[in-house]
């Protein structure tokens, strides 16, 4: 079955030649992955200018008269949603994780084209679907990101008649098109890899790829299941999750389900969620920190183990989002304990990224500007997390902008910085140039600085006892005068951010035709995405010949090497007669050519 | 050197076996196709669905204030002038479990490269399944003449008819198109696509999904059925 698999039918292939079928209705892993990506893009940037209206609205109340209550709950709504699904979830798997499996692995194109070119079609409608509520009677649902009912299918709330169902349909449609995406990229890593390519050679962009890629294939299901009996319950009238429920003196036609039910479900899909959009981030930027660093990542075995770690200890751990939901205490003890003990794969990694950097040769490029702060920013979100994740911090501490300011910092700002720091770093590969520096240095400072201006004040609001999601502030007694000023402080930093934003995409743009030329390899990285023959890589991905992986991924600065990388594909022999040549000005003759010692061949290879 | 390794393959163990598939290169599962692969991580991922509508289920039947229909009763027949309690879905669940034992053999005729006994097998598989399927629709136009509805029904909880059409047919949506997907590869079979390769794995593909969908009525059966 290996020849089967590995048969090299497309090594002639010089793929699809109309323009549809290249960059419409492509197969092409590649081509795929930009689509999947400019669409994440173009419904965060819906997201973006929605926190811009919220933002608005809390920091100079009355300002835009648009924003009313109605209005402000169903944007919250919708910028959560697009931000956490069809942003984030989108952009690192079916965007680089599309982009980069086949060409980190070696593979020339992920196992099921087809089916990959569906998943993106598919995630396309799901996306039109979450759009389409904007214009209905009523609105998008304003139920908040959770969903949680009875309130978001019964009157009351904005957009219960047509927004929740819309809201519904589309993440069941997403979760189609996410496994058609998501059994591609697994099955590509487990059974598709280049010659000499084994699990523990991979890049850790593609192990964090993998295992958030498993994860959501095991946590979707699960928010599919729960939106279907959502949309039951609104659409047909059945009560899984609404119990009896007197409306305006009235019993409605509900009664005996469990709102409860729901927030499990929901959660256990919810917090697996999180890490299925932070360990990419995770695995990339280890990558990035390394190349940009010139030293190998420190601790790779850990740092695997770690990645499959908080992979399935993050679904033993979601009822910390339930601590005030009323469930049984005990199990708040439980789940307590889990989460403070996801903590150390999580420090593992953390102090595996610093030591990583510690003596490196440190690049100050954009890409590791970008790391840099990830890292930052993800301790400074882990650490509130401890506090968040104890029953007795966490009861005051719930529904408080504490948790806005924790959620944003771990989950939003920090994955956004590595989402960032990847574009910045292969957008040669995909382009074949730079991106724009000054404009990448005035982005990053900016975005850096301003999440910081952003998301510090909303720390103390936190423990000043300031509710999330309320429309307005003015008329609370216990709300303080500085309160109201920092709102508006933050609001001025948001808008700084969310301009600054406009100059990468500007930046996007402009450095297609008029940035400075690539080459294939402009970080000197030793992936094998970066020895394709072309850049940037055709249909095909290789060529001719298939690569054969001789060494991991983090040969940098190996002493005694003429160069200070090593490429993954670079045969062991040609460094150690490097090696000895320079050492022994009378080099013994070299025997017959072993193969990689690493790998006893197979049989019918020797 | 082939001749070596094929010597100390004897004696290593299975976990050793098994630490050198996942650590060597290409494939971490030796001998195992793309398509069979995907098809194992799909069924992991789909075990996830119906695990989670029968706690759904479950949840509701603790939560819902009406006492649960018995279901010995709901679902009995009355032969002969004789109350036959459930007998409608044991023969369902007979024939179900039959065309898994039609399937295997399929798959068995497929390896031996005997294309027409191996089609003919996957047909009757396909035959049992619609067959069960009609049995379902003629069991849902029972229960709807009798009032049962997903948001009611005469015999006690409304979650019960909630329940039990969302979950069967979730379940005879998943055999219907095990239906169609056999009737497709058995098709191809007979018309000979597959000897030009050589390879009938497609015919254990099909039947990796078709015991699937047995095993998960198996389990819907006794937790929505006996209990």
């Amino acid at each position: 079955m290996t020849e089967d698999n590995a048969t090299d039918t497309e090594a002639e292939d010089h793929g699809p030649t109309t323009f549809l079928t290249k960059y419409v209705w492509s197969q092409d892993h590649k081509v795929i992955a930009i689509q999947y990506g400019l669409t994440a893009i173009a419904i965060g940037l819906v997201a973006l200018v929605l926190s811009w209206l919220m933002r608005m609205q809390l920091g100079f109340p009355g300002a835009l008269e648009f924003v009313d209550q109605e209005a402000y709950y169903q944007y919250a709504t919708m910028h959560g949603m697009i931000m956490v699904i069809y942003l984030l979830t989108a952009i690192f798997l079916g965007g680089f994780g599309n982009y980069l499996i086949p060409l980190m692995v070696g593979a020339r194109d992920m196992v099921f084209p087809y089916l990959n070119m569906l998943s993106y079609w598919v995630y396309l409608i799901a996306v039109l679907v979450l759009v389409s509520s904007f214009f209905v009677p009523g609105g998008p649902t304003g139920a908040g990101w959770t969903l949680y009912p009875p309130q978001s299918i019964l009157e009351g709330t904005p957009g219960y008649d047509w927004g929740i169902i819309l809201m519904l349909t589309s993440l069941v449609i997403f979760i189609i098109a996410f496994t058609m995406g998501g059994l591609n990229y697994v099955t590509t890593i487990l059974q598709a890899r280049a010659r000499g390519m084994t699990l523990m050679r991979m890049p850790l962009t593609v192990w964090g790829i993998f295992v958030a890629t498993f994860m959501g294939l095991l946590a979707f299901p699960v928010l599919f299941v729960s939106g279907v009996m959502l949309l039951l319950d609104r659409v047909i009238g059945t009560s899984f999750f609404v119990p009896e429920i007197i409306s305006m003196g009235e019993p409605l036609a509900y009664g005996g389900g469990s709102p409860l039910l729901f927030q499990h479900l929901f959660w256990f899909f919810g917090h697996p969620e999180v890490y299925i959009v932070a360990l990419p981030a995770f695995g990339i930027v280890s990558d990035l920190l390394s190349i940009h660093a010139r030293k190998n990542i420190f601790g790779y075995r850990m740092m695997v183990w770690a990645l499959i770690g908080i992979g399935a200890l993050s679904f033993i751990v979601w009822a910390h989002h339930m601590y005030v939901s009323g469930m049984d205490p005990a199990f708040g003890f439980f789940f307590a304990v889990t989460t403070l003990i996801i903590a150390v794969p999580t420090a593992i990694k953390v102090y595996n990224w610093v030591l990583t950097l510690w003596r490196g040769d440190i690049h100050l490029t954009i890409p590791m500007l970008f790391s840099i702060s990830f890292v930052l920013t993800f301790v400074f979100g882990g650490l509130t997390g401890l506090f968040l994740g104890n029953v007795v911090v966490d009861v005051p501490l719930s529904d408080t902008y504490f948790v806005v300011a924790h959620f944003h910092m771990v989950m939003g700002v920090a994955p956004i910085m590595v989402v960032f720091g990847a574009i910045y770093h292969w957008y040669p590969k995909m382009t074949g140039r730079m991106l724009n520096g000054p404009m990448g240095q005035i982005h990053f400072w900016v975005t850096f600085l301003g999440t910081y201006a952003i998301y510090f004040p909303m720390h103390y609001l936190g423990f000043v006892g300031v509710p999330r999601r309320y429309y307005g502030y003015e008329d609370i007694e216990f709300i303080p005068q500085s309160v109201h000023d920092l709102n508006a402080a933050i609001t001025v930093a948001a808008l700084f951010v969310g301009v600054v934003q406009l100059l990468f995409l500007y930046n996007l743009v402009w450095s297609l035709k008029r940035g400075e030329l690539a080459g294939g390899n402009p970080w000197r990285a030793t992936s094998l995405e970066w020895q394709t023959p072309n850049t940037p890589p055709v249909h095909g991905n290789w060529g001719k010949n298939m690569p054969q992986v001789h060494r991991w991924a983090y040969d940098f600065s190996v002493p005694g090497a003429d160069k200070d990388f090593m490429p993954q594909n670079m045969p062991r022999q040609s460094f150690e007669a490097a090696d000895v040549h320079k050492l022994d000005p009378d080099p013994p003759t070299a025997g017959p050519p072993s193969d990689d010692p690493a790998l006893p061949p197979r049989e019918g290879e020797a | 050197m082939a001749q070596k390794r094929a010597v100390s393959d004897q004696n290593i163990t299975i976990g050793q076996q098994l630490v050198e598939d996942w650590s060597s290169d290409r494939e971490a599962f030796k001998n195992v196709s793309w398509g069979k692969s995907m098809m194992w991580i799909f069924l992991l991922s789909d075990t996830f669905i119906f695990g989670t509508f029968l706690t759904g289920y479950m949840t509701v039947r603790m939560s819902t204030t009406v006492a649960w229909p018995n279901t010995s009763e709901v679902f009995a027949l009355t032969i002969g002038g004789v109350e036959l309690p459930l007998v409608l879905i044991a023969i369902m669940t007979f024939v179900l479990i039959s065309s898994s034992g039609t399937m295997a053999m399929a798959v068995n005729m497929g390896y031996q490269r005997q294309a027409k006994k191996a089609a003919i097998l996957m047909l009757i598989t396909a035959l049992l399944g619609a067959s069960f399927v009609g049995m379902q629709a003629f069991e849902w136009t029972k229960l709807i003449h009798e009032g049962v509805r997903p948001w009611e029904n005469p015999f006690g909880a409304p979650q019960f008819g909630a329940a039990f059409f969302m979950i069967t047919g979730f379940h005879g949506l998943h055999v219907s198109v095990g239906v169609i997907f056999l009737v497709v590869v058995a098709t191809k079979v007979l018309r000979g696509d597959y000897e030009k390769r050589g390879d009938y794995q497609i015919v254990e593909i099909t039947g990796l999904y078709w015991h699937f969908v047995d095993l998960v009525w198996v389990f819907i059966f006794a937790f929505f059925y006996l209990w």
